[in-house]
C-alpha cells in the first residue's frame, strides 16, 4: 500500500480498519544472492540500495532481535554533515543529501526535520578551529555559518552567555542538520525493500560462517544453515564478534554511549545545540522531551547500559550550559554498544575472504550515515568495489597510514 | 561500577582512567611492521573476560589490570601492571 494523502483520508473514513502490515516479517529461504548480517538502519538501507540501484532483490537481512533494537532505535537522533577531513566530507553530505530526499525515496514519513546544528566555542582558539571547519565545509558545499554571541543569543536565548569558566563566544550553525526519527528510519528502509522483495528475518542470530577455498559460501544461522553468494556484516557494536566468525580481527574496540530524555515540556530548544567545553548535546523531541548525551564511558562494553559517573558528568555539562535544565527532571537513560575505530572514522570495504564485505566502525556518529553507508556499502557489494565516496573507508588505512582521524586522536578509541 | 584497588580499597570508577586491553605486547623495534600494526591497531574486542588498564588517577596513580566481564561489567579481579610485568 502506498501512503498518501488519499490512503490516509480513505483510511480515516473506513476507521483505520484497512491497513496493512507495513513489511513482511519473512522466514529465511535456503539460498540469497546477498545476506546482510545485522538488521539495524545500515543492513536495511543497504538492502533497500542493493534492490533500488543495483536490481539486487534475491536478497536476505537477518537480524538476531527485532529490527530497530540495536543503535538505529537507540539513538539521539541527530544529523549533520559538518565534517574536516576530505575522506569524511563528501561522503556525509551525501548522506544529508540522501536524507533531504529519504521521505518521498522511501514513502515513509522519518519525520526529517533540519532545525540546525549550533556547535559552540567559548574561547578564541576555539573559534579559530570552528571557522577553519566552516570554511572546509564551504569548500565541499555544504552549508556553514559562524555565528557570534549576539546570532546565538537570538537562536538561544536561555544559555549562559556569561558562565565564569565557559563563556559562550558564538557558534558554528550548519542549517542543513537536524533531526530524523529513528525508528521510522528502520521502518521505512524495511518496508521499502520489502516491498522491492527483500527477506528482512528476525530472530535469525548468525552463529558462523562458511568459507571455501578463501570464498564465503554461506551463514549458519539460528535457523539454520543459508547459502550466499555474497555476505555483507553490518552489525554495529558487534562487528567484531561477526567479523572473529570470518577469521578476522577488526581495529575496533566496542563501548558504551548513553543518551538521556527528561519530562516533556513546552516547545523550547528549537535546534540542536551543543556544548564545546565538553562532549553534552541536546535538541526536542516533538513528545517534549529533551534529548541529551555525551560521551562514551570509557571502558570496554558489550552491556548495553552505563554506569552513573558519566551520568553526574553529563548533568553538570548540561547546567553549565543551560542553568534552567536543573528544574527539569529526566524520565529515561539507556546505552547502546558503539563500534569505535582506531581512527574514529568507519570501514565499508571488501575483506580478504572473497564475497565477504564489511561494514562497521561507525563510532557514535553513524546514524546521520545510514542513508550513504547503506548507498556506497550497496554499490560496494553489488561492483565487488568501493564507490568513490567510501573509497577512503578501507580496512587496510591502518596499516598504509591513512587514517582518517577527524580528531588527532591517535589510536585510542575510546577518545574519538 | 567500582574497581578494587590493591592500595586503596574499592572505589568508584570515576577515579579511574581506562586505557583499554592489557593484552597487546608492545613488540621490539626488530620486529617487522607487521607485528607494530597488529599491536597499535588491532583488537580481540572480547565479549567476556577482558584484562584491561585502569589509571588510578584521583588514587596511589598505580597503573592496574582489571580483569572485567564486558557482558557483564562484573570485576573478576585487580592487578598492580607493574608485579604483572615484573
Ligand atoms: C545513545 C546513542 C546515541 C547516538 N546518537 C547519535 C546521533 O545523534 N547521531 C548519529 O549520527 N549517530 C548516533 N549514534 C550512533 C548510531 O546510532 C550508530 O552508529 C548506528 O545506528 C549504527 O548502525 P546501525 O543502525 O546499523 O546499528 P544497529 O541498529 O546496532 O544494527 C546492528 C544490528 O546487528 C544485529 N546483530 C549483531 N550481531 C548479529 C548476529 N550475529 N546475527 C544477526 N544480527 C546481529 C544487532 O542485533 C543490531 O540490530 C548514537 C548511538 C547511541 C547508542
Ligand atoms: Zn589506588
Amino acid at each position: 500500500m502506498k501512503y498518501s494523502i488519499f490512503s490516509l483520508l480513505s483510511q480515516a473514513f473506513q476507521g483505520n480498519k484497512g491497513w496493512s502490515t507495513a513489511w513482511r516479517d519473512a522466514q529465511p529461504k535456503d539460498e540469497y544472492d546477498v545476506i546482510i548480517v545485522g538488521g539495524g538502519g545500515h543492513g536495511l538501507a543497504t538492502a533497500h540500495y542493493l534492490a533500488k540501484e543495483h536490481g539486487l532483490t534475491n536478497v536476505a537481512v537477518l537480524e538476531k532481535g527485532y529490527i530497530g533494537s540495536g543503535n538505529v532505535g537507540r539513538n539521539t537522533t541527530i544529523i549533520r554533515s559538518n565534517y574536516l577531513l576530505p575522506g569524511n566530507t563528501p561522503f556525509y553530505e551525501w548522506s544529508l543529501k540522501l536524507w533531504e530526499g529519504l521521505e518521498q525515496d522511501i514513502n515513509f514519513n522519518a519525520m526529517v526535520s533540519q532545525r540546525g546544528v549550533i556547535n559552540l566555542f567559548h574561547s578564541d582558539a576555539q573559534r579559530d578551529a570552528f571557522a577553519r571547519r566552516g570554511n572546509a565545509m564551504r569548500l565541499n558545499g555544504v552549508d556553514s555559518e559562524l555565528l557570534d554571541r549576539e546570532q546565538v543569543r537570538q537562536i538561544a536565548p536561555y544559555l549562559d552567555f556569561d558562565n565564569a569558566r565557559f563563556p559562550v563566544k558564538g557558534g558554528l550553525l550548519q542549517p542543513r542538520g537536524g533531526t530524523v526519527r529513528h525508528d521510522a528510519v528502520a521502518w521505512g528502509y524495511a518496508r521499502a525493500a520489502s516491498q522491492r522483495g527483500v527477506d528482512i528475518c528476525q530472530n535469525c542470530e548468525v552463529t558462523g560462517v562458511r568459507i571455501e577455498n578463501g570464498k564465503i559460501i554461506g551463514v549458519e544461522t539460528t535457523k539454520g544453515f543459508i547459502r550466499a553468494k555474497k555476505v555483507g556484516f553490518a552489525a554495529a557494536g558487534n562487528s567484531s564478534r561477526v567479523a572473529a566468525m570470518a577469521g578476522l580481527r577488526l581495529p575496533i574496540e566496542s563501548h558504551v554511549l548513553q543518551a538521556f530524555v527528561s519530562e516533556g515540556v513546552k516547545p523550547l530548544i528549537d535546534t540542536v545545540i551543543t556544548f564545546g567545553a565538553g562532549h553534552f548535546y541536546v535538541s526536542q523531541s516533538d513528545k517534549g522531551g529533551l534529548v541529551f548525551g555525551g560521551d562514551i564511558d570509557g571502558y570496554n562494553s558489550y552491556a548495553q547500559r552505563g554506569s552513573m559517573p558519566l551520568v553526574e558528568h553529563l548533568m553538570e555539562e548540561g547546567v553549565a550550559m543551560i542553568p534552567m535544565l536543573s528544574r527539569l527532571r529526566f524520565l529515561r537513560s539507556w546505552g547502546g554498544i558503539m563500534d569505535m575505530s582506531m581512527d574514529g572514522s568507519p570501514i565499508i570495504d571488501k575483506t580478504p575472504i572473497e564475497g565477504l564485505y564489511l561494514n562497521a566502525g561507525w563510532c557514535y556518529g553513524g546514524f546521520k550515515a545510514t542513508p550513504a553507508s547503506g548507498w556506497c556499502f550497496a554499490h560496494t557489494i553489488a561492483r565487488d568495489e568501493p564507490h568513490k565516496l567510501n573509497a577512503a573507508f578501507r580496512l587496510d588505512r591502518f596499516a598504509t597510514g591513512h587514517l582518517i582521524d577527524e580528531k588527532g586522536q591517535g589510536a585510542t578509541p575510546n577518545l574519538h | 561500577m567500582r574497581l578494587n584497588c590493591p592500595y586503596c580499597g574499592t572505589r568508584s570508577v570515576n577515579e579511574f582512567v581506562p586505557l583499554g586491553s592489557a593484552s597487546p605486547k608492545r613488540p621490539t623495534l626488530a620486529e617487522p611492521i607487521e607485528r607494530w600494526i597488529d599491536y597499535v591497531y588491532f583488537r580481540d574486542n572480547i565479549a567476556g573476560e577482558h584484562d584491561e588498564y585502569f589509571y588510578h588517577a584521583m588514587g596511589c596513580r598505580s597503573w592496574l589490570i582489571v580483569t572485567r566481564n564486558t557482558v557483564t561489567h562484573e570485576i573478576i579481579g585487580t592487578k598492580i601492571a607493574r608485579e604483572v610485568a615484573a
